[in-house]
């Protein structure tokens, strides 16, 4: 008990590192949900119009889809080297790999942008009359299409933001080589957005 | 020694930047596969494989990436506890759909 006044005391600022990370990962459960539901979806309908899936998903560009993925991969491993790199007190070097996560990120969103532009161009988004005239699975494939990316993109959109704030973080000392949980759990949620973008990749770009 | 200490006080993760680097190459390495492996023409299996190989990589980001593989028990517990929820709603949903 008197340890455990000690910790509350005035002069020690009350810090739980565990409890922080233990509650990211219970918000990134809530995004497991949320996606997860989508993939249910998206499986039910794939199991029951798969011919049309299968033909709707030759629209999608492929080496655009792998390129995007490996730039996300490569975006999580900056984003884990920024932690590495605070943890050895290198604060220069964790924000110089901070800037190069948020780099990639807008890269992926710019990817993404000429993607769905080629897509709007021939008349494919979501209500458009070219696809309302298609069979009912490609309607339902390029709904699904627009939602889960679109949910996917919000996300790295929202994770650029966090990541600039944590560069603020950094350079002004808040995040520090013995306090960086902030940017610990901000790598969490990147991760995980990268996780879930690996399950879309080959569910969407790969089943032509 | 003293601060080695407040480390593992805040946490265990410290691992070396070459392991990143290796996992991140490992990455890579798997996507050219399912890529690769999707131009196969192994009918029904090509659905399986690709899921095998993005859970595969799911898992390479989860332990290290994220740090699961030094975290204590809880942590693994929650997440082995959170996917069994989510591979219910998959299975029953499946025992209802395909019969």
């Amino acid at each position: 008990m008197t340890t455990q006044a000690q910790v509350h005391s005035a002069e020690h600022v009350h810090r739980d590192d565990l409890g922080a990370r233990l509650g990211m990962w219970l918000f990134l459960f809530t995004e497991l949900i949320l996606f997860g539901g989508m993939f249910l979806v998206y499986s039910v309908y794939r199991f029951s119009h798969p011919q049309e899936f299968h033909i709707a998903a030759k629209e999608l560009n492929t080496i655009v889809g792998t390129f995007n993925t490996m730039i996300l991969l490569t975006s999580s491993l900056t984003m884990v080297l920024s932690i590495a790199a605070i943890q050895r007190d290198n604060k220069k070097l964790s924000i110089f790999f901070q800037f190069l996560t948020i780099l990639l990120a807008v890269f992926f969103m710019v990817n993404k942008f000429f993607e769905w532009s080629v897509k709007f161009h021939h008349g494919i988004y979501p209500g458009s009359e070219t696809l309302l005239n298609e069979k009912s699975g490609d309607i339902l494939f390029f709904g699904l299409y627009y939602v889960m990316t679109g949910l996917h993109g919000l996300h790295v959109l929202v994770g650029i933001v966090i990541i600039a704030v944590m560069m603020r973080f950094t350079s002004k000392g808040i995040v520090t080589h013995d306090n960086y949980i902030k940017l610990e759990n901000t790598g969490l949620y990147w991760h995980l957005v990268d996780i879930i973008w690996i399950f879309l990749f080959p569910l969407f770009y790969l089943i032509t | 020694m003293n601060e080695k200490n407040v480390q593992s006080e805040q946490s265990e993760h410290s691992h070396g930047f070459g392991i990143y680097i290796l996992v991140w190459l490992g990455l890579l390495a798997l996507t050219g596969l399912t890529v690769a492996a999707a131009g196969l023409d192994i009918g029904r299996f090509t659905v399986a494989t690709a899921l095998i190989i993005a859970s595969a990589k799911a898992y390479l980001v989860l332990t290290i990436f994220m740090h699961l593989r030094s975290e204590s028990k809880t942590f693994k517990i929650f997440v082995i506890v959170a996917l069994f929820f989510l591979a219910i709603s998959f299975i029953l949903l499946f025992a209802d759909y395909s019969f």
